[in-house]
């Protein structure tokens, strides 16, 4: 495929990326301004605090937790939520016999409004390759081990279809108000990867 | 389509690997390029065409680079192939980027 006539790309990734900022830039795609407000965005206002606080809601409210396990998008949306890679969520809950994991074998699918941005982990061969095929050793190096006789369900997300677990509330959380449930909720836990510790 | 990034069960890729306390970003050009490709305007190109791109990457050039090296090859052959800029205009930018690098060294 490639073409010798060209000259090759420049080895500095970050200076290939700075020609093509600055390309797209003259030809007017994209604008400064813009560019800083993604980043922004995605950097410090978007991530996995979003999708505790959905957690927390299920787990304090039964009839959101009806809500978001029959239509999710709609449910999330009531929190605020929603938004590119978030357009058509999926939520799937563990329980006692059943424990969900989340991956995307073809790419990195991922529920961005509730979750932010994947972890490189996430993202990597390693992870893509190996959650469909032996989810419960991948599960064991993430210090997580299923029981036998719990059933392990992997999502596999499509082009448009974004999955989000809803782990179980640990024991001992009875008394906690919806913040301080957030507050345990951590972002591998509602992608499969953890479980949530009362502590 | 049937090609290198089609991952699941496939064998020999070793452990998982987490990292402790993950930045966003691991770079500013990582930055760059994924606010970049959030804000070209979508009538230029749509998601499954940007998927594509990816896809198509050569196999060991796709496994051996990582997620936002994929997305910067994406646009830089994207951008092409819908006639926002030609290749020749992307190969000056490239050695301008390297003249202002060495200039400021």
């Amino acid at each position: 495929m490639a073409d010798h006539d060209h000259t090759e790309p420049p080895s500095d990734t970050a200076l290939r990326v700075k020609a093509l900022e600055s390309l797209l830039l003259e030809k007017g795609l994209v604008e400064a301004d813009t560019l800083d407000a993604i980043i922004q965005l995605y950097e410090h206002n978007v991530g996995p605090q979003n999708g505790a606080k959905v957690v927390a809601r299920a787990w304090s409210d039964p009839d959101y937790k009806a809500r978001l396990l029959a239509d999710a998008t709609p449910a999330i949306a009531e929190l605020g939520y929603g938004g590119v890679q978030g357009e058509d969520m999926v939520v799937v809950e563990n329980t006692s016999d059943v424990h969900n994991l989340l991956v995307c074998t073809l790419c990195s699918c991922y529920p961005w409004p509730v979750l932010g941005l994947p972890p490189v982990w996430y993202k990597a061969a390693p992870y893509r390759a190996r959650a469909v095929s032996e989810p419960r050793a991948v599960l064991k190096e993430f210090g997580v081990e299923i029981r036998e006789g719990v059933e392990v369900r992997v999502w596999d997300s499509t082009a448009e279809l974004r999955y989000m677990v809803l782990p179980e509330r640990p024991a001992g959380t009875e008394g906690l108000g919806e913040d301080e449930l957030a507050a345990l909720v951590t972002r591998d836990s509602m992608i499969g990867v953890a479980l949530v510790e009362s502590t | 389509m049937n090609g290198i990034h089609d991952l699941g069960g496939m064998h020999g890729m070793g452990p998982v690997n987490p990292e402790t306390d993950e930045p966003v970003f691991h770079a500013d050009w990582e930055r760059r390029v994924f606010a970049l490709m959030m804000a070209i305007p979508g009538s230029v190109y749509n998601i499954d065409e940007f998927r594509h791109t990816i896809e198509r990457m050569e196999a060991a050039e796709y496994l051996s680079t990582s997620y936002y090296e994929h997305w910067l090859h994406c646009l830089e052959v994207l951008m092409i192939e819908k006639g926002q800029f030609e290749r020749a205009e992307l190969e000056a930018a490239w050695s301008n980027a390297a003249s202002a690098a060495n200039g400021s060294a």
